[in-house]
């Protein structure tokens, strides 16, 4: 739920990058975060293991500036992406008002995107939220290895996969090197802006 | 007596502060404590209890003292070593009690209330 501060007149969303162990959530955010300015954004928090594994989350919050006289706070978190770490997930898709699903494009990788992707619907739907209605944008990351040695899948195979149902926005990226990064953060805080300003319009005829 | 106190949501949005909080990045530290606060619940459910009500960390100089306020709000306080642990449980009670009262009517009357049902499924 976004956190709406009347005193300050501000809005707290919650944005959390989702997607199986390895895919590219936490170099998203270290790419937003080497990238952005330093008043706009809070520090980088990571709590992972020594190799690499973001254990618990990584955190990252980004001021998106005014809408309606409102100040507009971001917060992105990531999940660890291993499959037993699912209580973890849970935990961190508290209060959640938007998803980043990274997909790895490495064809290896193929049959983890739609676990986690079908993960992701289960514990939303925990939480009474439907994986349909919730802002949500794809990225496929790691289009960087298209023509080196490692294969990674078409586009339309990806899309196929993942998108054939939600049929949500989606971007071809490369966190590593900022491709596609900013397109889908733009994207992902624009539909929870949208969503967060029609629950507000409805909280309002409700208080009237 | 404590320095700072905070008011978080249990999915770490940071609700209200006061006290002398500049030094410290109080929006991770609500993202933080939000994490261990479920974490811990889990732990709780675990060993078959509903839920660990309070945590408390030690440091050389800091302490921090964690309570839940009802289902939705951890209240965060901060304090040095000049200030003993008792002090600081006895004034928490307290002032929980109140604020559980002033927390549920806000809750109540909606201004603050979870608006997940609006969503559309």
């Amino acid at each position: 739920m976004p956190f709406i501060n009347f005193s300050k007149d501000e809005i707290q969303c919650k944005v959390v990058y989702y997607g199986a162990g390895f895919c590219g959530k936490t170099t998203n955010l270290q790419y937003i975060y080497a990238q952005t300015r330093e008043d706009i954004k809070g520090k980088m928090v990571s709590i992972d293991t020594k190799g690499d594994r973001t254990l618990f989350f990584d955190f990252l919050s980004l001021s998106l500036g005014k809408i309606r006289g409102f100040d507009i706070r971001v917060q992105l978190y990531t999940v660890p992406g291993q499959v037993h770490y699912d209580a973890t997930r849970k935990l961190v898709l508290k209060g959640v008002d938007g998803v980043v699903f990274v997909a790895d494009s490495l064809k290896v990788q193929r049959k983890k995107n739609i676990e986690s992707l079908i993960n992701l619907a289960k514990n939303l739907a925990e939480k009474g939220i439907s994986i349909r209605s919730i802002p949500l944008v794809i990225q496929y990351n790691k289009r960087d290895l298209d023509g080196t040695d490692s294969e990674i899948l078409p586009m339309d195979i990806l899309e196929k996969d993942l998108n054939s149902m939600l049929k949500v926005p989606s971007f071809p990226g490369s966190a590593l090197k900022g491709n596609g990064v900013y397109e889908t953060l733009r994207e992902i805080s624009k539909l929870v802006v949208k969503d967060v300003s029609r629950k507000i319009m409805l909280l309002d005829k409700q208080l009237k | 007596m404590a320095h700072s106190v905070l008011l978080i949501d249990r999915s770490g949005q940071l609700i209200a502060h006061h006290g002398n909080t500049t030094e410290i990045d109080i929006l991770s530290l609500s993202a933080l404590t939000a994490a261990n606060f479920g974490a811990t619940a889990e732990i709780a459910r675990m060993l078959g209890e509903e839920e660990f009500t309070l945590l408390f960390h030690k440091g050389r100089s800091e302490n921090v003292y964690f309570s839940a306020i009802g289902e939705h709000v951890i209240m965060v306080t901060l304090f040095d070593n000049k200030t003993s642990l008792g002090l600081i449980r006895l004034q928490i009670n307290k002032i929980i009690d109140e604020l559980s009262i002033i927390l549920s009517s806000i809750f109540e009357k909606g201004r603050l209330k979870p608006i997940e049902p609006f969503r559309s499924s």
